[in-house]
């Protein structure tokens, strides 16, 4: 009889560990799981293992020989023209993300009243700048901004305005990058915002219009509460793409007159890979990291409370 | 017994004489022996340069039954620089790396030392000046070979017609072919009164201010010609020196006659400017002539090549040699070995001074005199006076006497050229030169 129980329970053990099994199996998050872990893999291989490289980088000395722990930090911290990189950085990033934001939520607008008929072509049109490849149309930028030759210029010499140094004078540099960007992200908002616009329920503008509302209070009291954590992650994810710009600062103006144009990215790399000191110009990069992490929670943070709210 | 004495003058001759045999000599003796050998060249800007250069080393691993590989890797977008680092980070990769002016010294830990190859080069082919053995050497070894593909004097470029012209100036006259310049009166203040009449005339003298290699090249050059060190050979912070002030206050008052826009060019922008006929005077090798040949054909028959102006410390013109390295982590650095030599022989050589239009140029003094220089044209002659035949000029570059790896950080940062920006846009000269300091002092550290 017990010989009998001990083989049940040895049959038995197997057969658990096999329901078991199916049923993690048929559990949609082990499912969702094993259909990411690809993704996952990537991300480890080319997002983790390099973030954790170049924290590496950042705490050895120049010559890469021995660990100075936080010195490459403390070092940037006494240099001028860190903090101009910083300063830049962020007046780079916030203005042309609020000009995105400004120019994609006028334009969803206009896109929203085009006729269903016509709205497609619409959309693909607005859409090109976003989708050429940045390198490729910054070139076509850099051509119309070209110190000597400047198209752009040429223009203006037939109205009698004098050359504007798009590139050469400081301000008219950081104009210059800045527009750039915004010519590229603008789309990007805009089709963001198109879909959010799409979602609002029209009875909430027809109870408004009963209301008396006009145009700017229907603005106001619906289109922007119901799109409001549509324009905070896009802010949001802008904003971390454009903080972490490298093309268009690199093509345009590779950071010059006298570094006024540099970003962090391009900095880093200028310190970095041109320069041959890699700890330091890891050690700028790795200053976003902050920077970005202190908004994404303050940004979050709103949406999740907005959504709990709700 | 007998004893053959032996002069010290014959010993180095014999050992010298012994170390090139060794050397050029077949270093393999069974087919498949020798194997595999990876090779990252600098992507030339001239057509078929790289041509010549793939045919040489074909030629020599057909003979030394070697099986090479060639990449050419473009210097746009700095795509060699990355290769460089990545390698050196990876310790793997190509076996021969071309790496441009700093990059040696930079890697200097990651390069097999080149003692052997070079004491054979410099008893066959010449001696090579004091920027090459700045550049190339480190802890008393030599870390890497000039290379003749890439390197470059960048000394002025002219319009024959305009400096005659708008400043009275005859360039020929000044640097005849097929002979030594008469230049003792071509000096920073006639440069200066050159560059003030050739802008009132609307043809200023292209020069950039940016923070790319040509402009940081020609700042460096001036500086050096006042004597002016922003850090002195033993390392010392030398930014508030009479010479640097007195560099920086002429090179505000030149750049005043530049073009406005000077601080945003680029590398390219000064060849535009020449081929497009805007300007008298660039500071460039013949690529911009090269171009304007092709392009500009009446603009290229115009442009003479010569010397730099002569400061009140000497006439310094900047030199940037490229140099051949091999990682020590090579896993046949007696083969690269015996291609570096290879490709240092003057046949060789004048093969890639040919291919390359008489851009390229090799660091070694006998071989400086080739006839591609006399011939090429037109104007006829127009080259003559690139590779410093005469050696009236010294040979220098932005940021030397500095340590390498502090000069290095100098140059990269365009310091000079910042300098002259910051101070041509209004920032008073202490304020400049303390922000500069400030600067400079950052790179001090290990």
């Amino acid at each position: 009889m017990v010989d009998a129980v001990i083989r049940r329970s040895e049959i038995a053990v197997p057969a658990r560990r096999r329901s078991g099994l199916r049923r993690a199996m048929q559990r949609k998050s082990t499912v969702a799981f094993l259909m990411a872990l690809p993704l996952i893999l990537l991300i480890g291989l080319f997002v983790v293992y390099p973030a954790l490289y170049s924290v590496h980088l950042a705490t050895l000395n120049k010559s890469m020989e021995r660990f100075v722990g936080l010195d490459n930090f403390f070092f940037l911290f006494k240099r001028e023209t860190f903090w101009m990189v910083v300063q830049q950085s962020c007046i780079f990033a916030i203005t042309a993300v609020i000009f995105k934001a400004i120019i994609g939520f006028i334009v969803a607008h206009f896109v929203h009243n085009v006729p269903a008929k016509g709205q497609r072509k619409w959309r693909g049109m607005l859409l090109v700048p976003w989708v050429i490849p940045p390198a490729m149309s910054t070139l076509a930028w850099l051509w119309l901004f070209d110190p000597s030759y400047s198209a752009f210029n040429w223009v203006l010499a037939l109205f009698g305005v004098g050359p504007v140094p798009w590139t050469g004078d400081a301000y008219w540099a950081r104009f210059s990058v800045i527009l750039v960007n915004v010519w590229i992200g603008a789309p990007f908002f805009m089709i963001m915002y198109l879909a959010a616009l799409k979602s609002v329920p029209e009875q909430l503008y027809e109870a408004a219009a009963i209301d008396g509302a006009n145009w700017w209070q229907r603005i106001w009291y619906v289109t922007l509460p119901m799109m409001r954590n549509i324009i905070a992650i896009t802010a949001l994810f802008s904003l971390i793409v454009t903080f972490a710009n490298f093309d268009i600062v690199r093509i345009l103006t590779a950071g010059g007159p006298i570094d006024r144009t540099h970003v962090f990215a391009t900095w880093a790399f200028w310190l970095g890979i041109q320069g041959g000191d890699i700890p330091l110009g890891a050690s700028v990069s790795l200053f976003m990291v902050p920077i970005l992490a202190i908004a994404a929670i303050f940004i979050l943070r709103d949406i999740s409370k907005r959504g709990n709210e709700a | 017994m007998r004893k053959t004495k032996l002069t010290r003058r014959q010993f180095a001759v014999r050992t010298a004489a012994a170390s090139a045999t060794a050397l050029v000599a077949p270093f393999v003796h069974t087919a498949r022996a020798a194997g595999k050998l990876s090779l990252m060249f600098w992507d030339h800007w001239v057509p078929g340069a790289n041509g010549a250069s793939t045919e040489l080393i074909n030629e020599w691993a057909a003979k030394e039954k070697v099986e090479v590989a060639i990449d050419y890797v473009t210097s746009q977008g700095s795509k060699n620089l990355l290769t460089i680092a990545a390698e050196a980070q990876a310790r793997s990769g190509h076996d021969i790396v071309a790496m441009p002016t700093w990059w040696p010294q930079d890697q200097a830990r990651n390069l097999e030392p080149v003692d052997d190859v070079m004491e054979a080069l410099i008893a066959q082919n010449g001696a090579v000046n004091d920027t090459v053995k700045y550049l190339g050497r480190a802890d008393n070894h030599w870390i890497a070979v000039p290379a003749t593909i890439g390197s470059q004097i960048k000394g002025p470029c002219s319009r024959i017609d305009l400096m005659k012209q708008h400043a009275g100036i005859d360039i020929q006259a000044m640097y005849p072919a097929g002979s030594p310049p008469k230049a003792e009166n071509w000096t920073t203040d006639t440069y200066l009164r050159a560059a003030e009449a050739c802008h009132k005339a609307g043809f200023a003298f292209g020069i950039g201010l940016g923070q790319t290699s040509d402009s940081v090249d020609t700042a460096g050059a001036f500086f050096q010609s006042f004597g002016a060190e922003l850090v002195n050979a033993k390392g010392d912070l030398t930014v508030k020196t009479d010479a640097v002030k007195q560099a920086l206050d002429y090179s505000k008052r030149v750049a005043a006659f530049y073009p406005p826009d000077a601080p945003a060019w680029d590398d390219a922008s000064n060849n535009k400017w020449l081929v497009s006929g805007r300007g008298a005077l660039i500071m460039n090798p013949p690529s911009a002539w090269a171009v304007a040949k092709r392009d500009a054909p009446q603009v290229a028959e115009q442009c003479w090549t010569h010397g730099f102006p002569a400061g009140p410390k000497g006439r310094v013109a900047p030199f940037l040699p490229y140099f051949w390295g091999v990682w020590n982590f090579s896993k046949n650095k007696a083969a690269a070995k015996s291609l570096l030599v290879h490709l240092s022989q003057p046949a060789a050589v004048e093969k890639l001074v040919v291919a390359s239009g008489g851009y390229d140029l090799p660091s070694f003094a006998n071989l400086t005199t080739l006839k591609v220089w006399a011939e090429e044209g037109p104007p006829k002659g127009t080259l003559y006076h690139y590779p410093n035949p005469h050696n009236h000029q010294t040979l220098s570059i932005a940021a030397a006497p500095a340590p390498p790896k502090i000069a290095f950080q100098i140059y990269t940062q365009a310091i000079q050229t910042k300098m002259i920006v910051r101070h041509l846009q209004g920032e008073p000269m202490d304020k400049t030169l303390a922000w500069a300091e400030g600067e400079v002092e950052g790179f001090l550290r290990t």
